[in-house]
């Protein structure tokens, strides 16, 4: 943790330090050529998931595999609407998604910002039990977790994926290092001073310090609760569902259609690829700066 | 920001205008003052316990309680719908240990998480070290590696399901071409064959974690101080020999802390064999049509969730619960051990 003590603003000077480090390779043919082929077999499974949800199913049987996009697309995608509750289970992954990457922002760093500057007894007790949750496999609890959604009348309904997603350790530790990083203790203190609460210091000098950060995070939140399934399968079933639940009731039919289902696929697919695309720096810069912190 | 809020409190405290800074400090009102004192105290005092509350409450509420209560259930006769049918003690624990539909998840849970997590991890390794080189277009490449990781595992799970399909399945094509599946058995069944599916499920959880676990490796190299390599290059090593007498052993924090995590995930294995055969086992979570693929979070499914057997399914999540946490213990001395090296 101590071995990397810059903010998380992309420091430059260590960036070019690094490019004329003589021990950094440039990169032959052959690095490339790997390279390539490891790109080629990330992106082609949606590749071919597009190719088949454009294509006609009959085209699927032929001997040799269509390898380019046919002219089916729409009307696919029409059935898929039609043949389950998409329209509903986007909007609902919307919601879900929206809830939990935003509860999990509100309440990590509020967290964060008492275990990372404020002094109270049992701190650093509480922040060793949050990391020891994290290795926690909360999902085993799953059958009484469905009873107690049960008993609070939850059932099928939203607020019983949203709630217990609403917070993880992974985002306290997370936010930590981000006032950490970002929020020097003398504004803190001089906020205090001159008589500020504890939440108008987080209002007024945490928030507006820690916003990059939280909206990384914001981001791995949302794709997480995006592409959650088996609490969802269990809990929300196909009449309340959300994406990956419906994109599952269309796999379940007596037979396979694969138009329909790679149509589906390649729809839940496109939101999650789109926020990606916009903010894929971000995104690999919050993973990378992560993994040296923890 | 400052100022701002300094202006709020100056309000607060006279309803005037604050003529100046220095006044307030000199000539503070008594009474107010000790009250106020004591208000920050208070603040002080209770309002971090407040800020980390929501975490802890809402953690105890849907974390710590359903998994701490699956216990309670286990020793127990208990229906999904009907509830608590009578105390049975340890019995649901003793029919799991003659059950064979157990065992055979057992085996395929560490089956599949071994067919995964080991070529995973060093893959990783590999694409990391190639990574980090004076690459054109950095960004694209390291964004490009992490698109697996963020498509829909479902959307994933049915891509997959149709590229092993047996009859139209681009793998089979692809081995058609070398001759591979053309004879008289006819081409490969994915989803039938216990180790074809294990083979193949295991390249889709490979594929969707390998770029993920490469950025990791990545950043840990990258903060390794440059002066380490250049004795290594004055010693006169080679890149392999360095990349694995000075590189892995200087990021063996990291390389646990993946060992660790893919142990948690890999053996809670769920939505990749789920759908896997949908058509054969999506409702029932089997894990096809002879358990040949049946993971025990599967079969944790298959007992609670289509049976409705909550005391049965508890005893299953319980023992696997044991299982996650005496494996990372044991992962985390393992690896500890095979990474500091000779």
């Amino acid at each position: 943790m101590t071995s990397l003590t810059t903010p998380v603003a992309p420091p430059a000077a260590p960036t070019n330090r690094r490019r004329t480090t003589p021990g950094l390779r440039r990169p032959g043919p052959l690095s490339y050529l790997i390279l390539a082929a490891v790109l080629l077999a990330s992106f082609f499974p949606m590749y071919w998931s597009f190719v088949v949800a454009s294509s006609d199913n009959s085209v699927i049987g032929e001997a040799t595999p269509p390898l380019v996009p046919g002219g089916h697309l729409v009307e696919n995608i029409q059935r898929v609407f039609d043949s389950s509750e998409f329209a509903l289970a986007l909007q609902n992954s919307l919601i879900v998604s929206t809830s939990v990457a935003f509860g999990n922002v509100l309440f990590a760093s509020l967290a964060g910002f008492a275990f990372a500057k404020l002094r109270f007894k049992g701190r650093n007790a509480l922040l060793v039990t949050v990391i020891a949750t994290m290795m926690v496999p909360t999902q085993l609890g799953i059958i009484p977790l469905y009873m107690l959604v049960g008993e609070l009348g939850w059932s099928a309904k939203l607020q019983a994926v949203i709630l217990p997603a609403l917070v993880s350790a992974f985002s306290v530790f997370w936010m930590r290092q981000a006032v950490e990083e970002n929020v020097p203790t003398e504004l803190i203190d001089a906020a205090r001073a001159d008589g500020c609460s504890l939440l108008r210091v987080y209002w007024h000098v945490v928030v507006p310090a820690i916003r990059p950060a939280a909206a990384v995070l914001a981001v791995f939140m949302f794709m997480g609760a995006w592409n959650d399934f088996f609490w969802p399968l269990v809990v929300l079933g196909p009449e309340n569902p959300t994406v990956p639940v419906a994109l599952s009731t269309l796999a379940s039919g007596y037979f396979t259609d694969y138009s329909l289902m790679l149509a589906g696929a390649t729809l839940a697919t496109v939101p999650v690829l789109v926020i990606f695309g916009l903010l894929a720096k971000q995104i690999v810069g919050g993973i990378m700066q992560g993994a040296v912190k923890g | 920001m400052k100022v701002e809020v300094r202006d709020g409190a100056g309000r607060h405290r006279g309803g005037e205008p604050p003529v100046s800074e220095r006044r307030s400090a000199d000539q503070p009102p008594r009474r107010s003052s000790a009250f106020r004192n004591r208000l920050a105290n208070w603040d002080l005092k209770s309002t971090p316990y407040l800020m980390v509350l929501p975490f802890f409450a809402l953690f105890a509420v849907f974390g710590l309680y359903p998994l701490a209560y699956t216990f309670w259930v286990s020793l127990h006769d208990w229906h999904l719908i009907n509830g608590d049918q009578g105390w049975v003690g340890f019995d649901n624990y003793t029919e799991l240990f003659t059950d064979e539909n157990f065992w055979n998840a057992l085996f395929n849970t560490f089956s599949l998480f071994v067919l995964s997590t080991v070529p995973q991890l060093l893959i990783a390794l590999g694409l990391a070290a190639l990574l980090n080189s004076r690459l054109r277009a950095r960004t694209f490449f390291r964004a490009g590696v992490l698109v697996p990781n963020v498509v829909t595992v479902v959307a994933v799970g049915l891509v997959f399901a149709q590229i092993f399909g047996r009859d139209f399945g681009i793998v089979n094509w692809l081995l058609s071409l070398v001759g591979i599946g053309t004879g008289e058995d006819g081409p490969i069944n994915w989803q039938a064959d216990r180790w074809a599916s294990h083979l193949a499920i295991a390249v889709i959880v490979t594929w969707r974690w390998t770029g993920y676990n490469a950025l990791i490796y990545l950043a840990a190299i990258q903060s390794i101080p440059a002066d380490i390599y250049e004795a290594a290059k004055v010693d006169g090593a080679s890149p392999w020999r360095t990349f694995w007498s000075v590189t892995v052993p200087m990021i063996r924090p990291t390389v646990i802390f993946t060992a660790i995590v893919s142990t948690i995930g890999g053996l809670q294995l769920f939505a990749e064999p789920l759908l896997f055969d949908a058509t054969n086992s999506l409702t029932t979570g089997t894990g096809g049509s002879d358990r040949q693929f049946q993971t025990l979070t599967m079969y944790l499914y298959e007992k609670g969730f289509t049976l409705f057997d909550s005391g049965y399914a508890s005893a299953v999540a319980w023992v696997l619960f044991l299982i996650v946490v005496v494996m990372a213990l044991i992962n985390l001395g393992l690896t500890r051990r095979l990474v500091s090296g000779k």
